[in-house]
């Protein structure tokens, strides 16, 4: 560990965040060059970094990080979230069945309410997979396959397609930092679920590695008897962070119906709670490399998205669509050894002499 | 394993019976305690389902028709299981065997039945193969996670479907290769000749293939390679303890490869069967569900064979009976997908039917349907 300087601190980034952080960055300052320069002008690269591929990065973010954390937060304590996606729908669900049955009230108090509700029930689906996975000793992988067809099943059950959510969330400029060019219309003129997700990341950060809690929770999902000889109730910890990590992806539904498309549809979920498992274990369980490798997967998402509108490229619809999830089985796949999970991930813990 | 000694056989298959029937009584009961709350009424649901399903010979024959492909995606989960893999990829698989075959058997006139068939059956378990190879491959080499991968090629092999099937149009993009180009607008591939259709076993309006044949053919072959032969021997002892599996100089690594490859070729052919066999053609909307649905149907049936085709054939007869169920009494049949998540969840969970119905603590079977628990590889 010698300590000349830079060198060795970008070292030391690279190691704790991943180099997700680097090509991240790499991405910004790439996009502050296309869109202040001339470079604009050229149509490939302004398909590639301009201010519309950057907005829609963030926008395909912020589901994908809000559930690469709620990942972390079960993961971390010990029990594996195979069921975000799953959580995610059902927060969406019930954010827009909230939504639709408080249209009446002022627009703010009626959104405010239904993302309280998609939290609510996502942090419900959270306890039930903890319940299955501690109490039932079901398989994790089993139980979160269980939350996933059950969220696709009872939405598609009770949704009523003549329902209508109207109104949702709009962007609130910060004053003074969305002047800024580039940066400003790109990261402080957003709607308020956008900079939650990203005060969550910092929030989870702080708490996971500054805090007695924080301690304690990644204590139980790496060696929970030791955990459980100083005296930590290991099954608590369990419970709260799987219920706080259902929360999380009750937001990211929430995002969904109640910020980004205004309505449910579905199955609308379509895969990101499984992407988020990818930047969760790309971020090497950090949240902060959690949101760099969530910002690489939303950027293949929004890629896409530009790719499409544009209409440069000769190559078919069909195969710009599938790369995001073949960016994600590169981005796992390129992982040899280089990523280490909770030791005690997946371990039902009992007490000596319990069974 | 004490307890083991007094057990005769028939009161093993009992015991073996007892929690998946359970589980399948408590989540109809559970599904009707939903229906109540949504204000529908239960009674009129289950009847209509069990006219549906079985009610006269058409119901027969629609409960057998979507029986035969929850077979074989069973049996592509309940063998990777048995190898300590989860495949949730089986509705990848499966259009990829559907893709295949239909290219297969779309093409080449003039071929006997008897090679034209089999060609395109190939085909299907080929693609199947194929796209249940390379999870297999990238856990072994890379040490990605197989629950991941197989996800994400459901999405991909999805779109390539809907890419070889594409009317084009949009940007001016060109067509797919498979579209059928007297379709106009529509997305889908042209009829498949009859020399590559499977027959009827009863024909329309009973509807009924000889693939129903195959799957069974399929089961009894599955159980013979995990029970009968040396390689199933080295399948389950990966299965059970991976290390202990390579101390004992088991290629385990080939076998993660190959059960994964032979999983995804049965669900290719589940796909094959039912384009030869069924629909006749591939349009982007055939299969998909019937691929995750084999998950429950692989739990539900223990992973075990023959409990595969018992639970195949239940699930045949709730799919069987949705649409009459709905006809009839006004209830959504996506209430059929509520149940068999709960199927799943009590039978995933022997211990809450244990609960609920107050029976014997037995720790051999509850430590039954382990699967990998960590991300983290071997």
């Amino acid at each position: 560990m010698s300590r000349n300087a830079p060198v060795s601190a970008f070292n030391r980034l690279r190691r704790r965040y991943g180099n997700t952080m680097i090509v991240a960055l790499a991405l910004v300052i790439m996009a502050i060059l296309v869109n202040l320069t001339p470079l604009k002008e050229q149509t490939w690269l302004r398909v590639l970094f301009g201010i519309s591929a950057l907005n829609f990065t963030l926008r395909a973010t912020v589901p994908l990080v809000l559930g690469a954390l709620s990942g972390i937060l079960c993961e971390r304590s010990g029990i594996i979230n195979i069921g975000i996606e799953g959580m995610m729908l059902a927060g969406a669900f019930a954010g827009f069945v909230a939504k639709t049955s408080t249209n009446h009230w002022p627009l703010a108090a009626s959104l405010i309410f239904s993302v309280a509700v998609a939290m609510a029930v996502g942090g419900l689906m959270g306890a039930v997979h903890a319940l299955f996975s501690i109490r039932f000793r079901m398989d994790q992988i089993i139980s979160g396959t269980v939350i996933i067809i059950l969220a696709l099943g009872t939405s598609s059950y009770l949704y009523n397609r003549d329902a209508i959510a109207e109104g949702k969330f709009s962007s609130i400029p910060i004053p003074g930092l969305a002047q800024i060019p580039v940066i400003g219309p790109v990261l402080f003129d957003n709607p308020p679920i956008t900079y939650l997700a990203l005060i969550m990341v910092v929030v989870v950060h702080v708490g996971l590695f500054y805090t007695r809690w924080g301690l304690r929770t990644r204590a139980v999902g790496e060696h929970p008897r030791a955990a459980d000889t100083v005296g930590i109730n290991v099954n608590r910890y369990r419970y709260v962070n799987t219920s706080l990590g259902g929360m999380l992806a009750g937001l990211a539904g929430a995002f969904l119906v109640l910020e980004a498309v205004g309505q449910f549809q579905e199955g609308m979920t379509a895969g990101r709670g499984f992407i988020s498992l990818a930047a969760m274990i790309f971020g090497n369980w950090n949240p902060i490399g959690a949101l760099g490798a969530a910002t690489l997967f939303g950027y293949t998402q929004a890629l896409q998205n530009e790719l499409l509108l544009a209409g440069v490229t000769q190559v078919p619809r069909q195969f710009i669509s599938m790369l995001p999830y073949v960016v994600t089985i590169v981005a796992v796949s390129g992982l040899v050894g280089r990523v280490r999970p909770p030791a005690a991930e997946g371990k039902v813990y009992e007490t000596e002499g319990s069974s | 394993m004490a307890t083991a000694t007094s057990t005769t056989g028939i009161r093993r298959v009992l015991r073996a019976l007892l929690i998946p029937l359970l589980a399948l009584l408590s989540a109809l009961l559970a599904g009707a305690v939903v229906m109540i709350l949504s204000g529908d009424d239960p009674m009129a649901a289950y009847s209509g389902l069990f006219q549906g399903a079985f009610g006269d010979g058409k119901g027969w024959a629609r409960t057998i028709r979507k029986t035969i492909p929850f077979v074989l995606t069973g049996l592509s989960v309940a063998l990777a299981f048995k190898v300590s893999l989860f495949n949730i990829g089986a509705s990848g698989q499966f259009v990829m065997g559907s893709v295949f075959a239909v290219a297969v058997g779309i093409n080449f006139e003039g071929l006997p039945i008897f090679i034209h068939l089999p060609l395109a059956l190939i085909a299907g378990i080929a693609g199947g193969m194929l796209w249940g190879a390379i999870p297999g491959i990238l856990k072994v080499y890379t040490g990605a996670h197989e629950v991941i991968v197989t996800i994400m090629l459901n999405y991909v092999a999805s779109l390539f479907g809907g890419w070889t099937v594409y009317a084009g149009g949009t940007q001016g993009q060109t067509p797919g290769p498979l579209w059928d180009r007297t379709a106009g607008a529509i997305s889908e591939t042209p009829d498949v000749l009859h020399s590559a259709q499977i027959p009827w076993l009863f024909g329309p309006p009973y509807r009924v293939h000889y693939g129903v044949f195959l799957a069974l053919a399929a089961a009894i072959l599955v159980w013979w390679l995990i029970f009968k032969t040396p390689l199933g021997f080295e399948m389950r002892t990966v299965g059970h303890n991976m290390r202990a599996a390579r101390y004992a100089g088991i290629r385990v690594n080939f076998t993660i490869i190959l059960t994964m490859a032979l999983a995804g070729g049965l669900a290719g052919l589940a796909g094959g069967i039912e384009t030869l066999g069924l629909n006749h053609k591939f349009a982007p909307e055939f299969g998909g569900a019937v691929g995750f649905d084999g998950i429950t149907v692989a739990l539900l049936g223990q992973t075990h064979p023959i409990g595969v085709l018992l639970a195949a054939f239940m699930f045949g007869a709730l799919d069987g009976g949705a649409a009459t169920m709905q006809f009839q009494s006004g209830v959504p049949a996506d209430i059929i997908q509520i149940i068999q998540a709960l199927v799943l969840a009590f039978v995933a969970a022997p211990l809450i039917i244990r609960m609920i119905f107050r029976l014997r603590q037995q720790t051999e079977q509850d430590a039954g349907s382990a699967v990998s628990t960590s991300w983290g590889g071997t």
